[in-house]
């Protein structure tokens, strides 16, 4: 059911930890879900110089949270922003339809870390306004049938 | 790399005596019971033989109080579907941990005009005779409550719910695929009215089940169109598989004592292995009236589905309640109805052993899975070291020294 891509992360996680006195601190998703992830994030002149997660959650939330600190590591600011959910997904050459909506959230996770760096640093980035960093976090609203029959 | 298959309630290989008991009938004895002519005589026999082999089994009185079904799921339908629209009664009562196959049906009673309640378990997933008790009404139509648990192994006291039931002159279903050929079974002993059960859980074939109903219960047929299994089931009847079905439960109950014996030494010897190398887990069901083969255990800090993949890298098959093996997001409502919180319960993990699992099998698994646990918890942002191993089950550890 899932790519050797989503496989290879899972057995060897990259940049898996936190970034002590990170720059920046993005967490999404709940318990409720199964899934929750937290990315870290270190900033250098507009540039991601370093991130790192850490997740509870399936394969997929495993393999996404490990792929997004990968694809953006060294990458700038208005980049990283660029990125979405989709990206990450392709990037690991598919995820299984029903984990798309549930575990794929690492460049949420990675956009609330942007914005709280932002957030602290006010016009470290010119022409990006925090506020105008949008995650939506529907996550916990969501209800989907229980887990089917073991 | 060797495997390791620890999902037995999931389902279990077909064995070689039920595999060759069925082989003449999938091809030289391939006549349609239904037949006139020789061949369909000789194939009725042979089936008419594996109905009472399976009567025999279960202690029903009679061979005609096995229909014969695609599955343990149709055995249910039948059963809740069949008694609901034939005695005219409007309210059904099941319990809160039953397999889809019973819940689920229960629901589409309620929607469609039916009322159901459905009654809560303890901690350990037992349901109370006495909430039964008082949950029956006049127009009660039907009370099903499952004999063993698949997630968590907890065996129901069913035999006392049936008295109950044959008090208030209420019929009593149990869904008894978990536990046939694996417990003792005798349905007029427990006073069961219907009982499903299926060929696979108990290495028969897949695609085969069935359903006792006492003689007297009148049944309204949810497959029509045929004369089969007395006008109750239309269809072909699947002659090799009822065969194979028949044969499977004659040795695994021969067996039992056995089989019994080397499952529980194995279950407890992994259970307490477990406890012994990994800190924050919690057992789930109960304690000792549970299925001989069941292990559900909730990892704390870690998900379910992580942990299957894990376990199937290093070749052990198992399977989880959690919500994240089929993309939804809310995990089993058996263990939600066992009052674990979410967190906790999207980390359990079944594993259900076998007739073919070994001592080499126990030990490899506890060799592996600290250090797969270990792995995960590094990785999870809830995962907060402590020093003391028993925090969950410690009502001192807001104020502990230890866990500080």
């Amino acid at each position: 059911m899932y790519t050797d891509i989503v496989m290879d992360h899972l057995t060897n996680p990259r940049n898996m930890g936190e970034i002590e006195n990170a720059d920046g601190i993005g967490q999404i998703g709940n318990p409720v879900c199964g899934d929750i992830m937290r990315i870290t994030i270190r900033v250098k002149d507009g540039v991601l110089e370093d991130i790192k997660f850490k997740t509870f959650g399936c394969g997929a939330a495993i393999a996404t949270s490990s792929i997004v600190t990968q694809m953006m590591h060294g990458k700038t600011i208005k980049e990283a922003l660029a990125l979405t959910n989709k990206h990450v997904a392709e990037e690991l050459g598919g995820l299984p339809t029903n984990k798309l909506h549930c575990s794929n959230l690492a460049a949420d996770a990675l956009h609330l870390a942007i914005k709280d760096y932002l957030t602290k640093n006010p016009g470290a980035v010119e022409g990006v306004d925090p506020a105008n960093i949008i995650v939506k976090d529907d996550h916990d609203e969501e209800q989907g049938p229980s887990c089917g029959s073991i | 790399m060797d495997r390791i298959y620890m999902d037995y309630s999931a389902t279990s290989p077909l064995r070689k005596e039920a595999l060759d008991a069925m082989m003449p009938y999938l091809t030289e004895n391939f006549g349609n019971p239904s037949s006139i002519h020789w061949f369909g005589r000789t194939a009725k026999k042979a089936m008419e033989e594996a109905r009472a082999s399976i009567a025999s089994s279960i202690g029903a009185a009679d061979p005609s109080e096995i229909i014969i079904t695609s599955c343990g799921s149709e055995a249910d339908n039948l059963a809740i579907w069949g008694v609901m629209e034939t005695y005219g009664k409007k309210h059904i009562i099941t319990s809160a941990i039953e397999h889809h196959a019973v819940i689920d049906t229960v629901k589409i009673l309620a929607k469609e005009g039916y009322e159901a309640t459905y009654i809560p378990v303890d901690e350990y997933g037992l349901v109370d005779p006495e909430a039964v008790r008082n949950a029956i009404r006049p127009d009660t139509g039907l009370v099903s409550i499952m004999h063993g648990n698949n997630e968590i192994g907890t065996i129901e006291p069913i035999g006392e719910i049936a008295g109950i039931c044959k008090e208030k002159g209420v019929l009593f279903h149990t869904d008894a695929v978990q536990t046939l050929g694996h417990i003792p079974i005798n349905v007029q002993a427990i006073g069961a009215d219907l009982l499903s059960f299926a060929g696979h859980k108990f290495y028969g074939p897949k695609g085969i089940g069935g359903l006792y109903v006492r003689k007297g219960i009148r049944l309204e047929p949810q497959l029509t169109g045929g004369a089969q299994e007395r006008k109750r089931r239309a269809g072909t009847e699947n002659v090799a598989y009822i065969i194979g079905m028949a044969k499977a439960l004659e040795l695994a109950i021969a067996e039992m004592p056995d089989e019994t014996r080397h499952l529980t030494t194995l279950r407890d010897r992994l259970i307490k292995g477990l406890f012994e190398r990994i800190p924050e887990i919690k057992l789930n069901g109960h304690p000792t009236k549970r299925l001989p083969g069941n292990v559900n255990i909730s990892y704390k800090y870690v998900e379910g589905e992580s942990l299957l993949l894990h376990l199937d890298m290093n070749g052990i098959a198992a399977s989880s309640g959690s919500a994240c093996t089929s993309g939804s997001l809310e995990p089993s409502h058996v263990l939600m109805a066992i009052g674990l919180n979410h967190e906790t319960a999207h980390g359990s993990v079944r594993m259900s052993l076998g007739k073919y699992n070994t001592e080499q099998d126990i030990d490899k698994v506890l060799e592996v899975y600290p250090g797969i646990v270990a792995k995960l918890r590094e990785m999870s942002p809830l995962y907060v070291k402590t020093t003391c191993a028993r925090k969950e089950f410690c009502d001192e550890s807001g104020t502990c020294s230890v866990n500080k």
